[in-house]
């Protein structure tokens, strides 16, 4: 009997663990299923995150990140010769010189000793001790703040209106606007146009009118170069973005505005805001880019016209100070400070507006 | 819909008022004068003879159009130190052999970014974004002491090799190629044994001629317009573009020769847009920028 029963109470306590173990299986089983779908994607290790397409992807077990990719470049050796000659020049011209004029601004090297460490001292006699510095960025930041918006903007409506020409005409049309832009020194005829005596146009309609009674020395005077500058600025600024919002409009499918003003878009300006412009959002950002970019390097137009140094400094800027310093009295250390600082400038101004221009029309 | 449908040519134009079609005429007249006004008296002026230029008020209008002022302007180059012809070769030699560089280097490793995948591609590509972000007069000096590391100053390669890497042609062909290469195209060639480079030579290449001409255009108007540079001392590798730049310190009596050099320097690229506008228009629509 006492075998019976202890039979049964094992057959009882065996029951109770069989019981337990299949919930406590059925537990891990859906406590691993959860946490499964969190775990996955991390943590297994047959997958790697493909350092190439950056999709995930099974590899081996054996292989490491590292193995992988020396694999993947060895495979690839064509596409690193095809990379290479153009990558080694802009390696040695554009970046290194960056890099360059880093370590160089912390020195006062100027092209004869070798350079001595100095600290952030060319940082702070640009901003504390160089008059001329701070005009310079004074003019530099007005010259950008005007010229890369209203470039922008005049770039985009111009684009915009002329695509509602016929295409011989907005093929003309197109010409005429891009045309100062690609012709180099054309714009030093602005220099006649504006010229100091009574053979300038300007001048001489003012003479005639008897609104003054002698010629304005327009390029020599403090308060108009600046303004005159910008206007000459403006007038070839239309060049690599106004071509790429021209062909951001073309791109458009027509039948986008068609079901949009089946949605009550009512007039153009909707039809701009809430179809074009999202549509042209990778132009638009294309161009704010060029823009940016270009409307800190006009001082090869401010040379041309007001000489060097301009004015009592009027039209200054900050590629002129750097010019100052660094192609006419070497002190390449306090230059490289220079650039570096427009660098900063440059780029930030960058990467700020781009980071506004994603948001449009969202 | 109960407004007249109103139409131009055969499609239907939606949005459209009359009103703001005159309005967008009308900035269109004043921008366009705005811009064609320079760009026709530099015309003008070329072709005045002396006695008009001397004119008072100047006239926009020519009376008599000459070409005194070209002949002029040929006649003062050449009393030049350099003669006259070796500013201009100058000038060509500096502009195709930077823009065929360019175009081969660029378009080679626009390919190699664009259609195959290889670990630091999108990371270059990164860089060359970037690098469009800030202006290249920023680097002068230390571009400078580069140069002069490699003993180039002063030689036609100051211009011309840094010229070969500029990054907007790539980005421009890198673009192009991604939206209008496509990959079974190149597959096909691969799986029938084409290596790598005849597949970017013999099948790419061709289908992107409309990117080579906006890359060449891109690359022209900034290599034709090289004026003075800091880089290049001897005259004799002075370009033409820093010649008539010389001109205009003679005051009002070169005037008309100045002019004269202007319209020959701006002649050139607008022809090249011209003949080449509506395929660079073509690149430009996949110019954008994604991210």
């Amino acid at each position: 009997m006492s075998q019976g029963k202890q039979s049964f109470a094992e057959r009882f306590l065996g029951a109770v663990k069989a019981i337990g173990a299949k919930i406590k299986s059925g537990v891990l089983f859906v406590i691993g299923k959860i946490t499964g779908i969190f775990k996955k994607k991390k943590d297994d290790p047959g997958m790697i995150k493909d350092p190439v397409t950056g999709e995930m992807r099974p590899i081996a077990r054996e292989t490491t990140r590292r193995q992988y990719i020396w694999r993947e470049m060895k495979k690839n050796k064509v596409a690193y010769l095809m990379v290479g000659p153009f990558l080694i020049l802009f390696f040695i011209f554009t970046v290194l010189p960056v890099f360059l004029s880093m370590i160089l601004s912390l020195t006062d090297f100027n092209m004869l000793q070798w350079p001595h460490f100095k600290g952030i001292s060319n940082f702070q006699r640009l901003i504390l001790d160089d008059e001329i510095f701070l005009i310079a960025a004074r003019n530099t930041l007005i010259f950008a703040a005007i010229t890369g918006p209203v470039s922008y903007l005049m770039a985009l409506f111009i684009a915009w209106f002329i695509n509602e020409l016929p295409p011989k005409i907005r093929a003309v049309v197109t010409l005429v606007f891009y045309a100062p832009s690609i012709s180099g020194g054309v714009y030093t005829i602005w220099g006649v146009l504006f010229s100091a005596d009574s053979y300038g146009w300007a001048n001489a309609v003012l003479l005639k009118l008897d609104v003054i009674s002698k010629p304005i020395l327009w390029f020599k005077n403090e308060d108009l170069v600046m303004p005159l500058c910008i206007v000459v600025a403006l007038w070839t600024s239309l060049g690599t973005a106004f071509l790429a919002f021209i062909a951001g409009l073309q791109g458009i499918d027509h039948s986008l505005y068609e079901a949009a003003a089946v949605d009550g878009i009512k007039n153009r300006w909707q039809e701009l805001w809430f179809i074009t412009l999202p549509s042209m959002r990778p132009q638009l950002m294309f161009g704010a880019v060029l823009s940016i970019t270009q409307s800190f390097g006009f001082g090869t137009v401010v040379t041309a016209l007001c000489g060097f140094p301009s004015v009592n400094y009027a039209a200054h800027t900050i590629v002129h100070h750097l010019d100052d310093y660094g192609g006419q009295r070497y002190e390449v250390g306090y230059a490289s400070a220079i650039a570096v600082i427009l660098f900063a400038v440059m780029i930030t101004a960058n990467l700020v507006i781009k980071k506004a221009l994603s948001k449009v029309g969202q | 819909m109960s407004k007249k449908l109103r139409t131009r040519g055969h499609r239907v134009v939606l949005n459209r008022s009359a009103g703001g079609d005159a309005g967008i005429i009308f900035f269109l007249i004043i921008m366009g004068a705005f811009m064609f006004i320079p760009m026709y008296y530099a015309i003008a002026q070329s072709l005045k003879p002396l006695d008009e230029l001397f004119m008072f008020p100047p006239r926009f209008i020519v009376r008599n159009p000459s070409l005194e002022n070209y002949s002029d302007l040929f006649s003062l180059l050449n009393d030049a130190w350099v003669p006259f012809s070796r500013y201009i070769f100058n000038t060509v030699f500096i502009t195709a052999c930077g823009t065929l560089g360019n175009l081969l280097l660029g378009s080679m490793a626009a390919y190699a970014l664009a259609k195959m995948k290889f670990p630091g591609g999108k990371f270059f590509f990164k860089v060359i974004v970037l690098s469009l972000m800030f202006h290249p007069t920023v680097n002068q000096v230390t571009h400078f002491i580069i140069l002069s590391e490699f003993r180039w100053v002063d030689t036609y390669l100051a211009i011309i090799v840094p010229a070969m890497a500029s990054t907007l042609g790539l980005y421009l062909m890198k673009q192009f190629m991604e939206s209008f290469v496509p990959d079974t195209v190149l597959e096909s060639a691969r799986l029938d044994g084409a290596s790598e480079f005849r597949t970017f030579w013999v099948i790419a290449m061709p289908m992107v001629k409309p990117a080579w001409l906006t890359l060449i255009i891109e690359s022209f108007k900034t290599l034709w317009n090289t004026g003075a540079s800091i880089y290049i001392h001897s005259e004799q590798l002075k370009t033409f573009n820093y010649a008539i730049s010389q001109i205009v310190s003679g005051g009002i009596a070169r005037s008309g020769a100045h002019a004269a050099g202007i319209v020959i320097m701006m002649i050139v690229p607008i022809i090249v847009f011209v003949i080449n506008q509506s395929k660079i228009i073509e690149t430009m629509g996949a110019s954008g920028m994604k991210d």
